[in-house]
């Protein structure tokens, strides 16, 4: 690892602050992507700020049918809640499936979705759920978040403080790990929300998370898995790696989201 | 047997230290003054070094040392060997290209180290690494063997033409060729064996300190053998005279076979100690594991296997393509030549077997025995297409195993090895009784049901271990005896070390050895130390790897106990009066038969100490030293069954139900063989279902370079094991023990997949069947 | 370089580390607590597992400097009053261990797991909850029956106390 100097915030705006007066500062949240890219001198910031801190971006609260989760709760919190759970249980179960113990204790929901990794989980419900992600200086709708491989809407020294969603009625999280990592080979996460039926799919897109319009529509006839029988996933959009060609990708795209369809509670 | 002797399920003796975090480990070490050292390691695959710059790195604070492969050269330090002299047919020597510990010229594989850097920390030494300025020519590279040998190939080494190492053969080809020409059927296979990456979980590390009072080097090491390390330090290399360099490979972290070889590293150590006048310690971190530590298998094989009307196996021709990677390692001669194509008869009583064995030169790390080394490849070479041929030939599985099994010993195949005992019928019937393989139908209709394929795989593998007997491997070419040494001290209060020249890194030689000293004498574990890993304490050894430690080091402590116990008599027998003739040696006591006199063993060792009261010209204390030659290879053995499950939508494979039924000979300690084979098996496991090294064929860069990309198995990927075993005791050692510690990682690769293609009905399925490769294959089926 | 306190195994320590030591090697070498392991480096062997606050966590992936503050257990850290830990002794009584190296790591998690899981532990929980931590000796199946057979330990002691 590089050199590099430590600070620990105690609110959003010291934590901003030390960001933006460091020559390359970079939040540092759980820190169980951004300490292994330093350990792997992939990146070399001159300082980090920790936010684990910081009060303002800790817990989960629901008011009504919508659930907003601290920016800095782990993911063992939010695979423990109650509350998420009562809202949507499929998120917890998402939750629970990250990494692995020891990583879901540090690591973060801000920290993962300020990341974007094309492999993430969170991504998918969030699209699915269309949830909003609330930063220091706005809300952002998750759809508007996403831009493209480890790419998001946040501007410089802007921080996420929370993620909120509502409740779908149906929703559910199938998840198909990477052998050797076990980030989403591919991972669907389907809603049957109020605007209709939703689905996120992580870990295949070239691009990215993306949501898969034609399975969408199929549901919206139907919120059954044979309604997805007919409709075809376009390889061309899928990621290719070792792991994972395209086809198969393409493939399991199809079978997880069937797989949820009848999963979801 | 007693609670403690040979048999006994002794907990281990060790376990204390790993267990509290007292392990001691070779990264823990720290001496006064240490540094740092960091690699400069080149990142192309084939490249000319046209220039090195070390100024800045030099001007960087807190470096000591920046130096390289010339330097190195300057100070005489010699070539890295291969140990073993494998000719072609036609007489010639084997191609053996130049490896140096830091390159000078060229590099040959990603990871090829060129510098070393010497600095107060090793952040600091990182960072002046990464300030070497090195001028590279890049070269085309090729990274597979069936390309290394195609005209136009890039060529790696002066000294081998057209990459080529050896082309060597084994068996008549003749009689082969005719067996064919007369068979009834023929079963014909193309396999290949997919390479490995070891992975032990403790990095290899390396720290040599050198006094310069004394001209005296110690080298801390990551070895499964420091004493062979010692002698080809020495004696190839010319670190340092044997008698001024101490190696020591403490407690270490498992090997499996990559911690036999000496390294560039620990030589560089050494040497830079010297040059910066500073204890010198490297650590590899994980990354430099994967591109450096020597890779395991790698084959392309072709099997043809004649069948006459009756089903008997007539002949087994086998055409083997082996990639060495960039240089050749210390064993990587023998894995693919004698450990491999002498065990292509399997099980069975087939008179004729021709194999012809190339190996080649790529630009890849240097591949060398990985756990099983060359009787993997044959196993699964063998046990797929005798699977293979029960479908064509519409026979039951194991019914053809068994018509053709080997059933009157001892048996001298037509590929050298003399196969001493076994009861391959048992082991047949133990492992299908306890997979119920009778009820397998009902069980696949169930599944069936279920919308999951069940499939069901045998393997039935014989290995030859307990390596080797010294004469015959020096006729095959070996550089070294194969023998092992111990010494078995007793102390004047009658505790006792056992020093040997087998290393544990895992295999609990604490207590086994110990446990075969108790069963002699009848005293407790815990009076017993067992002492290994230093050049300083013990006198000379082979180390561990081929599952030697049980059948040679421990045979050697039993010869010890020979002396120790007959001098014991003599002086028990001078004490009591008594003939010596009928002193018997009994928990704990030395007693005088038929009679109810007797003395402590605590009694009778003081004896021989105070030395007041010896029989007449006797030499006071009590200190044995003996060295064993095995007489033969020992042949564990075995029969595996494998039940899967097959997910038709994405391919993944779930391991319902893995069976082992071994005959190891004589159990020492049966808890301790059970968790060799459970590792073993999951090995095994990895290399059929998640393992698989990828180098990017064009650039030559390794693409599974880390836990990210290299799947290593994990708890949720693997079955709990059933195992059991069936004993034929070895009659080549004293204790009739046949070895356990690979045995696993033989048998079950070909059970795996042989049990996956019976549930998708597709024969045509490479390792790692990974759920992609089970899922395409089931879409081409 | 920075000032940082924290408590480990019950001690208070105070060091001055470089910010950009990880946990790991200001355990391993500030402290010369070297049953704590470095098995790779990308985060997912788990040689390196402590409990931080009672949570365990990769040493391995974070700055000693976040850990300021805060309450750190390692393997030396477990034994009480010169006796084993329940998950020590059952790891030895099973087997769970070969050579040793991926061992405090495996114990470190095993304690949180049974802390988490309590008696509801089972085989398939062990395997899941498992996946940070590999072993390349045991094939696991030791591990898990020795994890298994101190959760029942631990467990019947706790019922038997309540």
């Amino acid at each position: 690892m590089y050199s590099t100097k430590y600070h620990r915030a105690s609110s959003v705006a010291e934590a901003t602050s030390l960001v933006s007066a460091a020559e390359d500062g970079k939040f540092l949240a759980g820190g169980q992507t951004l300490i292994s890219t330093m350990k792997q001198r992939l990146a070399a910031p001159s300082d980090v700020v920790d936010l684990r801190h910081v009060d303002d971006l800790q817990g989960i609260s629901v008011s009504g049918e919508t659930v907003r989760i601290g920016a800095a709760t782990t993911h063992a919190q939010i695979a423990e809640s109650e509350d998420v759970r009562n809202v949507c249980a499929a998120f917890a179960d998402l939750a629970s499936l990250i990494g692995d113990p020891h990583v879901r204790h540090m690591g973060t929901i801000g920290g993962s979705v300020a990341n974007n990794d094309p492999a993430a989980d969170y991504p998918a419900a969030l699209v699915a759920l269309e949830a909003t992600v609330h930063t220091n200086n706005r809300d952002i709708a998750a759809g508007d978040f996403f831009v493209g491989l480890f790419e998001t809407a946040l501007e410089e020294d802007e921080i996420i403080v929370a993620v909120s969603f509502a409740a779908p009625k149906k929703a559910a999280y199938q998840k198909f790990p990477n052998p050797a990592s076990r980030y989403a080979l591919v991972g669907v996460f389907v809603a049957d929300g109020s605007a209709g039926a939703r689905v996120g799919v992580t870990g295949a897109g070239s691009d990215g998370v993306f949501r898969a319009s034609d399975m969408e529509t199929a549901l919206d006839g139907e919120f059954a898995a044979g309604s997805l029988d007919g409709v075809e996933v376009d390889t061309g959009l899928m990621m290719s790696d070792l792991h994972g060609a395209p086809d198969y990708r393409a493939n399991l795209v199809k079978v997880l989201a069937k797989r949820a369809v009848v999963a979801a509670v | 047997m007693g609670v403690e002797g040979i048999g006994a399920r002794a907990a281990r003796k060790e376990d204390r230290r790993f267990i509290t975090g007292q392990g001691r480990y070779t990264d823990d070490m720290v001496v006064a003054g240490m540094k740092h050292a960091a690699f400069v390691r080149s990142p192309h695959a084939h490249a000319r070094i046209k220039g090195i710059d070390k100024s800045a790195a030099e001007s960087m604070p807190g470096v000591l040392g920046v130096l390289d492969g010339k330097q190195l050269t300057e100070d005489g330090i010699g070539n890295i060997i291969c140990g073993w002299m494998i000719h072609s047919t036609d007489g010639s020597p084997m191609n053996m290209g130049v490896w140096r510990p830091l390159a000078e010229d060229k590099v040959r594989y990603v990871g090829d180290a060129v510098v070393v850097v010497v600095a107060e920390t090793r952040a600091l030494a990182q960072e002046a690494a990464e300030a070497v300025q090195v001028d590279y020519e890049e070269l085309p590279a090729v990274t597979d063997a069936v390309s290394a040998i195609e005209p136009g190939a890039p060529q790696i080494h002066e000294a081998a033409e057209k990459n080529l190492i050896f082309d060597w053969e084994i068996g008549e080809s003749l009689a082969v060729e005719e067996a064919i020409s007369d068979a009834a059927n023929i079963v014909e296979l193309e396999v290949s064996n997919n390479r490995l990456i070891p992975n032990a979980m403790e990095p290899r590390a390396a720290l040599g300190l050198y006094d310069s009072a004394e001209e005296h080097y110690t080298c801390w090491t990551t070895s499964q053998n420091p004493h062979l390390a010692r002698l080809v330090m020495s004696a190839f290399y010319n670190v340092a005279p044997e008698n001024k360099l101490r190696v020591i490979a403490p407690d270490v972290g498992g090997g499996f076979g990559s911690k036999i070889y000496i390294y560039p590293e620990e030589i560089v150590c050494l040497w830079a100690s010297k040059r910066t006048g500073v204890p010198v310690k490297w650590t590899a971190d994980r990354s430099e594991s994967f591109l450096t530590d020597a890779h395991g298998r790698d084959h392309v094989s072709t099997i043809k296997i004649a069948f006459d009307a009756n089903n008997r196996m007539t002949g087994i021709k086998v055409d083997t393509l082996a990639n060495l990677g960039a240089y050749m390692s210390l064993f990587s001669s023998v894995t693919p030549t004698y450990l491999y194509a002498t065990l292509l008869s399997g099980q069975y009583n087939v008179p004729n077997v021709h194999a012809n064995v190339r190996t080649v030169y790529t630009n890849t790390a240097p591949v060398d025995a990985y756990r099983g080394a060359g009787r993997p490849e044959a196993c699964y070479l063998v046990e797929r297409a005798m699977e293979t041929a029960a479908r064509q030939l519409g026979v039951d599985p194991a019914e053809l195993r068994r018509i053709n099994f080997v059933k009157e010993f001892p048996h001298q195949t037509p590929v050298i090895m003399n196969y001493d005992t076994g009861d391959f019928e048992a082991s047949l019937d133990a492992a299908m009784q306890a997979s119920d393989y009778a009820g397998f139908p009902d069980r696949k209709a169930e599944a069936q049901a279920r919308g999951k394929l069940r499939g069901i795989g045998l393997s039935c593998y014989i290995e030859a271990c307990g390596i080797a007997p010294s004469q015959a491997v020096g006729s095959l070419g070996a550089g070294v005896g194969l023998w092992e040494s111990a010494e078995v001290r007793v102390n004047a209060v009658g505790t006792i070390e056992v020093l040997t020249g087998s290393h544990s890194h895992g295999q609990g030689h604490e207590t086994t050895f110990a446990q075969v000293v108790a069963d002699r004498l009848g005293i407790g574990l815990d009076t017993i130390s067992v002492v290994h890993g230093d050049t300083d304490k013990v006198q000379m050894g082979m180390g561990t790897y081929g599952s030697r430690s049980g059948a040679v080091g421990m045979s050697a402590v039993a010869k010890a106990l020979d002396k120790v116990e007959s001098k014991a008599r003599k002086v028990a027998a001078h004490l009591m009066e008594a003939d010596e003739a009928d002193i018997v040696i009994d928990e704990g006591h030395l007693k005088v038969a038929g009679t109810n006199k007797g003395i402590p063993w605590s009694q009778m060792a003081l004896a021989c100490y105070t030395a007041h009261d010896l029989p007449e010209g006797m030499e006071p204390g009590l200190k044995e030293t003996a060295f064993f030659d095995p007489a033969n290879f020992t042949f564990p053995s075995g029969c595996y069954v494998c039940e899967v499950e097959v997910d038709p939508d994405t391919g993944k494979t779930d391991i319902i139900q893995f069976v082992a039924a071994d005959d190891f000979g004589n159990i020492i300690n049966p808890m301790i063989v059970e968790g060799q084979v459970h590792g073993g098996l999951a090995q095994g496991i990895g290399q059929a279902l998640l393992e698989g090294c990828a180098y990017d064929p064009e650039t030559g860069q390794l693409l599974t370079a880390s836990y990210m990309d290299y799947t290593m198995p994990r708890a949720d990927d693997l079955p709990n094991f059933e195992v059991s075993t069936t004993v034929t005791e070895c009659p080549s050692n004293p204790l009739g023990v046949k070895g356990c510690g690979e045995a696993g990682a033989i048998g079950s690769p070909p059970a795996v997949i042989n049990a996956i293609t019976d549930a998708i009905g597709n024969n045509d399925l490479s390792m790692p069947a990974t759920s992609q490769n089970v899922w395409k294959a089931l879409n081409e089926a | 370089m920075a000032g940082i306190s924290m408590r480990v195994n019950g001690r208070e320590v105070d060091a001055d580390v470089e910010d950009r030591t990880l946990l790991v090697d200001f355990l391993r070498n500030n402290l010369v607590l070297t049953g704590t392991h470095v098995g790779c480096d990308t985060s997912q062997c788990g040689a390196c597992v402590v409990h931080l606050d009672g949570k365990a966590v990769k040493s391995c992936t974070m700055l000693a400097a976040q850990a300021a503050g805060s309450d750190i257990t390692t393997v030396e850290g477990l034994m009480s009053d010169g006796e084993l830990h329940p998950v020590q002794r059952a790891f030895r009584e099973h087997h769970g261990l070969q050579c040793g190296f991926c061992t405090p790591g495996m114990i470190m998690a095993a304690t949180d797991m049974i802390a988490r899981h309590g008696a509801a532990l089972d085989e398939a929980t062990v395997r899941t909850e498992l996946e940070g931590n590999i072993c390349r000796c045991t094939g696991y199946h030791n591990i898990v029956r020795s994890i298994l057979a101190a959760a029942a330990e631990m467990n019947g002691t706790q019922q038997a106390a309540e």
